[in-house]
C-alpha cells in the first residue's frame, strides 16, 4: 500500500513537473475553460426562460446540476482521460509491454500515468457556478449536505473511472478505437441535465447501465440537502459495484492482450 | 477535369470497402451522435405542461429526429485526416497523385454516405413516421428542395473543415481551433435548441452565421417551419455560402501547399 501511494506520488510530480513547462497553457486553458463553461449555459438558460421548474428542478437546482457536470469534467479530463488514452495507444503499437513488465499493478501504472493538473480551472469554475446557484437562492448548503456531496463526489469519481476502465478493456477487442473516448464523452454530455428530465428507457439506461444520475444528479441532491439516506445508501453500493465489476472486466480483458511487437 | 471524373467511381468504390471495412467505428460514430436525442428527452419534458412558442412535444419529435438525421448525412472528417497527413507528411502520396487531394478527400466521404444511411435512416425514419409524421411537411416543393439543402450543407460542413485543415500547414493547433467552431456550431446552427427559441436578437445573428445552414436551415425546411419564400432566401444564402467557401479553400489550400515539407521516406 505504502508502495503504491510513493508510486502515485511520484507519477503525480511527474505529471506536475510537465504541466509546469507549459505555463502558459495555463492562461489558455483558463480562457476556454471560462467561454465553455458559460457557453454550456446558454441552453440551460433558454430552456428555463419561459419555467419556472422542468421536471421538479428549478432554476438553481438545475445550475447545481451543470456545476457538478463541470467540476466532473475537470476531474475526467484531468485525471482520468490522459493516463487512459494512452493505454489506447499502448494497446495499438505493442508497447503495452513495457508497463506489464513493471513490478507493480498494471491497472495501477496505466491508471495514474498521465495528470494534466491544469484542467483545476474546470473544478474551479464548477465551485463558482455553485456559489451562483446558492447565491440565486440565498442560503449556502449545510455542513452534513457538503459532507455528503463530498461522499457522492468520491462514488462518483469512482464510477467515471471505471466507465473509463471498461472503455478501455473495449480497446483489447476492437483495437481502433479512437472513437471510443469520443463516444464516451458523448455520452457524458447527457449528464448535465437533472437525470429527471429522461422517462423510460432513457432513465433506464442513464441511471441504471450508465450511471450519469451517480456523476452529477445525486451529487446536487445531496449539496441541496434533498438526498434520501437510502439512495445515496445505494449509489455508494452501486458505486463500489462497479469499480469490482470493471475490475473483473480489466483483468479478463488484458488476458486478450497480444504483444505486437516486430 | 476528366481524368477526376474517370476516376470518381473507383474512389467510391475504395471508400465504401474503407467503410464496410472498418464498420465497428461507424457504429461507435453513429451511437456518439446521440445529442439531438438527450435534447428531445429535455425538451419534451419543458413541452409536457404547455407548447413553447410553436413547439410541443410533437414538433420537437420532429425536430429533434430530422436534426439527427441531417447529422448523420452531412458527416465529414476530413479536419482531423487533413492535419494528420500534414503532419505525418504522408500527404505527399496523395500529392503525387493526378487528382487533387480534396477531391479524393470529398470521394471518400460520400463513399461511406452508403452505409450510414443504410444503418441510421430507417431507425429515424421509422419514429419520424410513428410518432409524429403529421408534423412534418407535405409540400412537395419543399420537400424537393430538402436534398439539395442538405447537399448544400453537407458542403459547407467539408469545404470549413478543409479550411481550417489547411491551417495545419502554418500552425500545430488546427484541430483545436476546429473545436471553438463545432462549439459556435453547436448552438448556433440549432443542434442544441431550435433557433427560433432563442432571444429573437441571437436568431437574426444566426441567419447571416454558416452555421443555420449546415443545419437548421434543412431541418425547418423538412418540419414545415419555413414558408416557400423563406426557404429560396435560405437556400440561396447557404450556396452563397458556398461559393465563399470554395474560393477561401482554394486560395489557402494554395497558400498553405507552398510551405509544405514532407520529412522522411
Amino acid at each position: 500500500m505504502r508502495r503504491y501511494l510513493r508510486l502515485l506520488a511520484v507519477q503525480l510530480r511527474a505529471s506536475t513537473a510537465l504541466a509546469l513547462q507549459y505555463r502558459l497553457e495555463f492562461l489558455g486553458q483558463g480562457a476556454l475553460a471560462l467561454l465553455w463553461t458559460s457557453w454550456s449555459l446558454v441552453p440551460l438558460v433558454v430552456v428555463f426562460s419561459d419555467r419556472k421548474g422542468v421536471a421538479g428542478w428549478s432554476f438553481e437546482e438545475a445550475l447545481v446540476v451543470m456545476g457538478w457536470f463541470t467540476l466532473m469534467k475537470g476531474i475526467l479530463e484531468g485525471a482520468v482521460n490522459p493516463s487512459l488514452a494512452s493505454v489506447v495507444e499502448h494497446i495499438r503499437k505493442g508497447t503495452l509491454d513495457f508497463v506489464l513488465l513493471k513490478p507493480a499493478d498494471a491497472q495501477f501504472l496505466v491508471s495514474t500515468a498521465r495528470f494534466m493538473p491544469w484542467r483545476i480551472v474546470d473544478v474551479l469554475a464548477g465551485l463558482g457556478i455553485f456559489s451562483v446557484a446558492f447565491h440565486r437562492m440565498g442560503r449556502w448548503p449545510t455542513a452534513g449536505a457538503v459532507a455528503a456531496a463530498l461522499a457522492l463526489l468520491a462514488c462518483a469519481t469512482l464510477v467515471l473511472y471505471s466507465l473509463w476502465i471498461l472503455v478501455i478493456s473495449a480497446a483489447f477487442y476492437l483495437v481502433k478505437i479512437d472513437n471510443l473516448s469520443y463516444l464516451f464523452s458523448s455520452i457524458y454530455d447527457a449528464a448535465r441535465w437533472p437525470v429527471d428530465v429522461f422517462r423510460g428507457f432513457l432513465r433506464l439506461l442513464f441511471t441504471f447501465v450508465i450511471p450519469l444520475a451517480l456523476l452529477t444528479s445525486y451529487p446536487a441532491l445531496a449539496l441541496l440537502g434533498k438526498l434520501d439516506l437510502s439512495v445515496a445508501a445505494q449509489a455508494l453500493g452501486g458505486s463500489l459495484l462497479f469499480a469490482v465489476a470493471a475490475r473483473l472486466v480489466w483483468t479478463r480483458a488484458i488476458r486478450r492482450y497480444t504483444s505486437a511487437s516486430s | 477535369m476528366t481524368r477526376t471524373l474517370r476516376a470518381l467511381p473507383t474512389l467510391l468504390r475504395i471508400g465504401l470497402a474503407e467503410a464496410v471495412a472498418y464498420r465497428a467505428e461507424l457504429l461507435v460514430w453513429l451511437l456518439a451522435t446521440n445529442m439531438p436525442l438527450v435534447m428531445l428527452a429535455l425538451w419534451s419534458a419543458v413541452a409536457r405542461d404547455a407548447p413553447v412558442g410553436r413547439f410541443g412535444q410533437k414538433e420537437f419529435v420532429a425536430y429533434y429526429l430530422a436534426a439527427l438525421v441531417v447529422r448523420l448525412l452531412t458527416g465529414a472528417w476530413v479536419v482531423w485526416e487533413l492535419t494528420f497527413e500534414i503532419r505525418q507528411g504522408t500527404l505527399a502520396y496523395r500529392l503525387l497523385r493526378p487528382l487533387h487531394p480534396l477531391v479524393a478527400y470529398a470521394a471518400e466521404n460520400i463513399a461511406a454516405m452508403p452505409l450510414r444511411l443504410a444503418i441510421s435512416l430507417p431507425v429515424a425514419l421509422a419514429g419520424l413516421w410513428l410518432t409524429s409524421g403529421d408534423s412534418l411537411t407535405h409540400d412537395p416543393a419543399r420537400l424537393l428542395l430538402f436534398p439539395l439543402a442538405v447537399l448544400g450543407a453537407w458542403l459547407i460542413t467539408f469545404l470549413a473543415m478543409a479550411l481550417v485543415g489547411t491551417l495545419a500547414f502554418r500552425a500545430d493547433s488546427a484541430a483545436s481551433l476546429f473545436e471553438i467552431w463545432m462549439g459556435l456550431y453547436a448552438l448556433l446552427s440549432g443542434y442544441l435548441v431550435p433557433l427560433e427559441l432563442f432571444p429573437p436578437w441571437v436568431s437574426a445573428l444566426a441567419r447571416w452565421l454558416p452555421f443555420r445552414s449546415m443545419l437548421g436551415f434543412p431541418v425547418e425546411l423538412v418540419t414545415g417551419h419555413l414558408g416557400r419564400g423563406e426557404a429560396v432566401v435560405e437556400l440561396a444564402i447557404q450556396w452563397c455560402w458556398i461559393a465563399g467557401l470554395l474560393v477561401a479553400v482554394r486560395f489557402a489550400w494554395r497558400a498553405g501547399l507552398r510551405r509544405f515539407a514532407a520529412f522522411g521516406g
